[in-house]
């Protein structure tokens, strides 16, 4: 019998992926804290890691199928974010140079979301050191 | 790895804050530097900021657009565009016993607002510590990706 990575790993992998992803996005809206005209954006976390559950691409669209090398993929390299997810954030107090980046508000998120980082990789270093343990049989 | 690209986004921010640093520097150093013509004097100078769109950057590196990150779209950490001078009209002051005064008895200071200028800092220097944070915690991150499976 085959360990199988995909199933021994399950969701946090795709996990991890998503929050690198989120930093990004929150870091890019950090930087652009000065810049004339920005608008803050985010990640939906729930609706791609409830895309990645269920097999299918979020965002309520229906998944194509490629049955081509030279088909175009929809969304994403993976399935796993699409342009869709990429959401723009509603201000609470935009700014009259029309820049919607609340600084207090991103560097919480973004902390929040290393925190969740965290969390997910300590679930991930888990499951290897339990496929560890099976190999080993001690 | 889309976590080095946290690194770049963050040191462009923490690259334009310095720059507006300097420009501040620049305008309240030379606050009081007096001409005798309109043409000479000294006038603030300000940065001009914009976002660095992803497409772009991608295609500069050689790769489809919007594959950097797994088809996100956002844009990539910010640019100066451009330093401007204001526009702000200049103060002109009479003082005819000035070694610079023109014929009328005139002597140009600069449209440097001071106050402006002090705020101006206190905010690129806000800004430049949430990108110092951002880029630790960044490197956290990332310490702590290698040490995957110990």
């Amino acid at each position: 019998m085959a360990i199988s990575f995909e199933n021994a790993l399950g969701i946090h992998q795709k996990a991890l992926e998503v929050r690198v992803q989120r930093a990004e996005v929150l870091a890019n809206n950090l930087v652009n804290a000065d810049t004339p005209g920005f608008k803050a954006r985010d990640i939906d976390f729930k609706a791609i890691l409830g895309g990645v559950q269920s097999g299918q691409q979020p965002g309520g669209q229906l998944a194509m199928s490629t049955t081509n090398g030279k088909h175009l993929p929809q969304g994403g390299n993976d399935g796993l974010a699409g342009s869709s997810e990429l959401l723009y954030r509603v201000p609470s107090q935009p700014s009259i140079d029309g820049n919607t980046v609340d600084t207090q508000q991103e560097l919480a998120e973004f902390t929040k979301n290393t925190m969740q980082y965290q969390a997910s990789f300590q679930l991930l270093s888990g499951k290897f050191k339990a496929l560890n343990n099976a190999i080993r049989g001690e | 790895m889309s976590l080095t690209n946290i690194f770049d986004i963050a040191g462009s921010g923490m690259a334009a804050q310095s720059l507006r640093l300097n420009t501040t520097a620049s305008n309240i150093a030379n606050a009081d530097s007096a001409s005798s013509s309109t043409d000479e004097v000294y006038r603030a100078r300000k940065p001009i900021f914009s976002a660095i769109q992803q497409d772009v950057m991608s295609q500069a590196l050689g790769g489809q657009p919007g594959a950097m990150s797994g088809g996100l779209s956002a844009s990539q950490g910010v640019q100066v565009e451009g330093i401007i001078e204001s526009d702000a009209p200049l103060n002109m002051r009479f003082e005819p016993d000035h070694p610079l005064a023109n014929d009328g008895g005139y002597v140009m200071y600069p449209n440097v607002n001071v106050v402006e200028e002090m705020a101006d800092m206190l905010s690129a220097s806000r800004s430049f510590q949430t990108n110092v944070s951002v880029m630790d915690s960044a490197k956290t991150m990332m310490q702590r990706l290698l040490t995957l499976g110990q």
